[in-house]
């Protein structure tokens, strides 16, 4: 069945282009059921080829056809099918495909329904085109499309100006990572020329050793396109933003697939990054910090979207921790069950959102746990996931980055303890979220439950968000084998102890509220360090003075064009003598006349001055 | 060379000085028709300069050319009262300060 597997980001492809074209003939039955079947369809060919692979487990690699050929260089259109593609593949078309048969209610209402599944579709698309692609080239090419669908439906609802802004900063911001990436890949043809991702690690095997140069050059540019396309420091500050977008995109794209697309990459060419220990340093410390930062910015914020946003980036620093420490398998199994329960978590809010008029201020809502109990039992799980509470999905992905990341030579305590507090962090926020939003009293009636298209992908992830820690991801062809000694009981006990404390704190700051911190809250120190996580450790705030203002200014100042401004001057000197002297063509005959006798009487004069001298 | 003996400075002092008035005539005189007369009256200081020099060196080139002076001072007059026929009949007027359309 394996063949077949250039079906899967086709159909998409095709039914986005149907609905572009054909939207005003079809009914919104047609739209939705063109939209959700489409990546339905494409989950089920990824399924039926999986279990092919899982029985022969074997990397699988086709060549449609050749895309370009300049010369010594040629990039086709080829696919290439193991244990990690597969994967990616499952999460994309799996949980893509629950999000859209959300959507088709969550957009019911929607003006823009068709344009709406057709930029989803050719998002579905390009992703899958990403995660398959055989060479780096085709890769990019499916990083852009994702790109452009993200700025598309970040900006969906375009008539209110906030979001076209949204929707420029994402893809601006993810745009300078994208320009590190497009010059590591030319580093990379021009020292290993090939752009085939088997064959270059190959290749660089043979030509770098470890800790040369050129794959340390090569592997931080890549790793900046990663940080860009997974909102990690210093390139995070587009994901919160991105939230203007409608619910389900933020779960399919800002949460469970086009923000790990960084996180793919860096594992897809771990075999560079092998070759280079101090990249994959940074790529450790780079996730971590993110994660932390996220996690204090998290805590402090009010909007459901956004709370959710910024813990998306402390995740994906856990993937980039768990890849930065070797931990390959563990990073990516974290980004399948992140996936799985940041999307039900996604769609939760989307639920809430949709019953609650529009209202993302969770102080304003409140008291739920009753009026909607299938969303509060999906938030329950989800954060339980997410705070990697024991037999949850989430609780065996962070579990071996942790223990992972502890098991690292030398400096793999401080790492591990680093990556601890941030999943008491993880807890508080995630909790605080829930006691606030479904407990207490309530602040807004909602007007309806949802309905079953929304019911349904929420029952479907939380059954994901429990059981997906036992999955067994088939990569184990893929990356390099690790070592398989257990650290002390302790160490264990530790990782799983401190969610527990996390939810407790939670539990007695905003459910019973026993716990009385708002003198240290209110107290000058306090209040400002609030407010300075608030505002996200104020990132935007240094970039606005670092770079936006110097911009406007230069703009300002090169919008007068001063270099056309001296050639300027030449013309008008130019034109000044020029009326000048066309003032003596009068037109006047005697006036000529006068002019040529002064004239001959000067040169007679001067004739005269110096011939005594000649003579 | 008998009878008046008119010493050459003298011709040509006069014949500079009929130059000059010319000259003066052309660049005053608004009248077109004055201003070909004081044109003629330059021909002719010319002309006496070539006759005066000739007589002094005893060589016949300077009559030579005061024929040849004559001959052009009446195609010119020729021409120029052609002019001033058509300059009367486009601008109604003989003032040359009317005729200023070629100005810059």
């Amino acid at each position: 069945m394996r063949e077949i597997i250039w079906l899967v980001p086709l159909i998409p492809l095709l039914s986005s282009l149907a609905l572009m074209l054909g939207s005003a003939s079809f009914s919104r039955w047609i739209i939705g059921g063109l939209g959700a079947g489409s990546v339905g369809l494409a989950a089920l060919l990824t399924l039926l080829s999986g279990i092919d692979f899982l029985a022969q487990p074997q990397p699988y690699q086709t060549t449609l056809w050749t895309w370009m050929q300049v010369a010594n260089f040629s990039a086709s259109i080829s696919f290439y099918f193991d244990g990690l593609t597969l994967v990616m593949m499952s999460v994309i078309t799996g949980v893509g495909f629950l999000i859209h048969l959300f959507s088709t209610e969550f957009m019911q209402e929607d003006a823009s329904y068709a344009r709406y599944f057709a930029y989803l579709n050719m998002f579905v698309a390009a992703m899958l085109i990403l995660v398959m692609a055989d060479n780096l080239l085709l890769l990019y090419l499916g990083w852009e499309g994702v790109g452009v669908c993200s700025y598309l439906l970040v900006g969906f609802w375009y008539q209110n100006s906030a979001n076209g802004q949204a929707a420029r900063k994402a893809f601006v911001v993810t745009r300078i990572g994208d320009t590190a990436m497009a010059l590591g890949l030319f580093l990379l043809f021009t020292s290993l020329g090939t752009l085939d991702i088997q064959q270059m690690v190959v290749e660089a095997n043979n030509l770098w050793l470890v800790g040369d140069m050129l794959p340390v050059v090569a592997c931080l540019l890549l790793l900046g396109g990663a940080v860009g396309k997974s909102a990690q420091l210093p390139l995070h500050t587009w994901l919160p933003d991105a939230m203007a977008g409608p619910t389900p995109v933020s779960a399919l794209i800002h949460a469970a697939t086009m923000v790990t697309a960084g996180v793919y990459l860096i594992a897809r060419t771990h075999g560079l990054f092998l070759l280079a220990p101090s990249a994959m340093m940074v790529v450790a410390v780079l996730g971590i910090v993110t994660s932390l930062m996220a996690a204090f910015t998290a805590l402090m914020q009010s909007d459901i979207k956004r709370i959710l946003a910024y813990s998306t980036i402390s995740q994906i620093g856990y993937m980039f921790l768990a890849l930065g420490v070797g931990a390959w398998t563990a990073g990516i199994f974290h980004l399948m069950t992140h996936a799985f329960f940041k999307a039900l978590l996604f769609l939760g809010s989307g639920a809430i959102i949709h019953c609650l008029h529009h209202e993302h201020n969770i102080f304003k809502m409140g008291g739920l746990r009753s009026k909607m109990p299938v969303t509060f039992w999906s938030f329950m799980i989800g954060s339980a996931a997410l705070a990697a509470l024991p037999f949850t999905a989430g609780f065996f992905s962070k579990d071996q980055i942790l223990l992972q990341a502890y098991q690292l030579p030398e400096y793999g305590i401080w790492l591990w303890l680093a990556g601890l507090l941030g999943a008491l962090l993880t807890a508080i926020y995630s909790f605080r979220l829930v006691f606030v939003v479904f407990y207490g009293k309530a602040n807004t009636q909602p007007d309806k439950e949802v309905g079953w298209r929304m019911a349904m992908p929420l029952s479907a992830l939380c059954l994901l968000a429990l059981i997906g820690g036992y999955f067994i991801i088939p990569v184990q062809d893929v990356f390099p084998a690790l070592s398989e000694e257990h650290p002390a009981h302790w160490v264990e006990y530790i990782s799983i102890s401190v969610p527990l404390i996390g939810v407790a704190v939670a539990y007695l700051l905003f459910y019973s509220k026993r716990l009385n911190i708002n003198p240290l809250v209110q107290s000058a120190v306090g209040s400002k360090l609030g407010e300075f996580w608030r505002i996200g450790w104020a990132v935007d705030r240094l970039y606005d003075g670092l770079f936006v203002r110097p911009y406007y200014a230069v703009s300002a100042l090169l919008k007068s064009e001063p270099v056309d401004g001296f050639y300027g001057l030449v013309v008008s000197v130019n034109q000044c003598f020029n009326r000048w002297l066309s003032q003596s063509q009068n037109g006047q005959m005697r006036w000529y006349l006068v002019s040529m006798v002064a004239g001959l009487i000067l040169l007679l004069t001067l004739a005269l001055q110096i011939s005594p001298e000649a003579s | 060379m008998d009878g008046l003996n008119i010493p050459l400075n003298h011709i040509l002092l006069l014949s500079s000085l009929l130059f000059c008035i010319g000259m003066l005539g052309l660049m005053i005189r608004r009248n077109i028709i004055f201003i070909l007369m004081s044109l003629e009256v330059m021909l002719n200081a010319a002309a006496l300069a070539f006759v005066a020099a000739g007589a002094y060196w005893g060589q016949p080139d300077g009559q030579v050319v005061f024929l040849l002076i004559l001959s052009v001072a009446a195609a010119e007059v020729a021409v120029g009262l052609g002019l001033v026929l058509q300059v009367q009949r486009r601008f109604k007027s003989l003032d040359m300060d009317s005729a200023n359309r070629m100005r810059g």
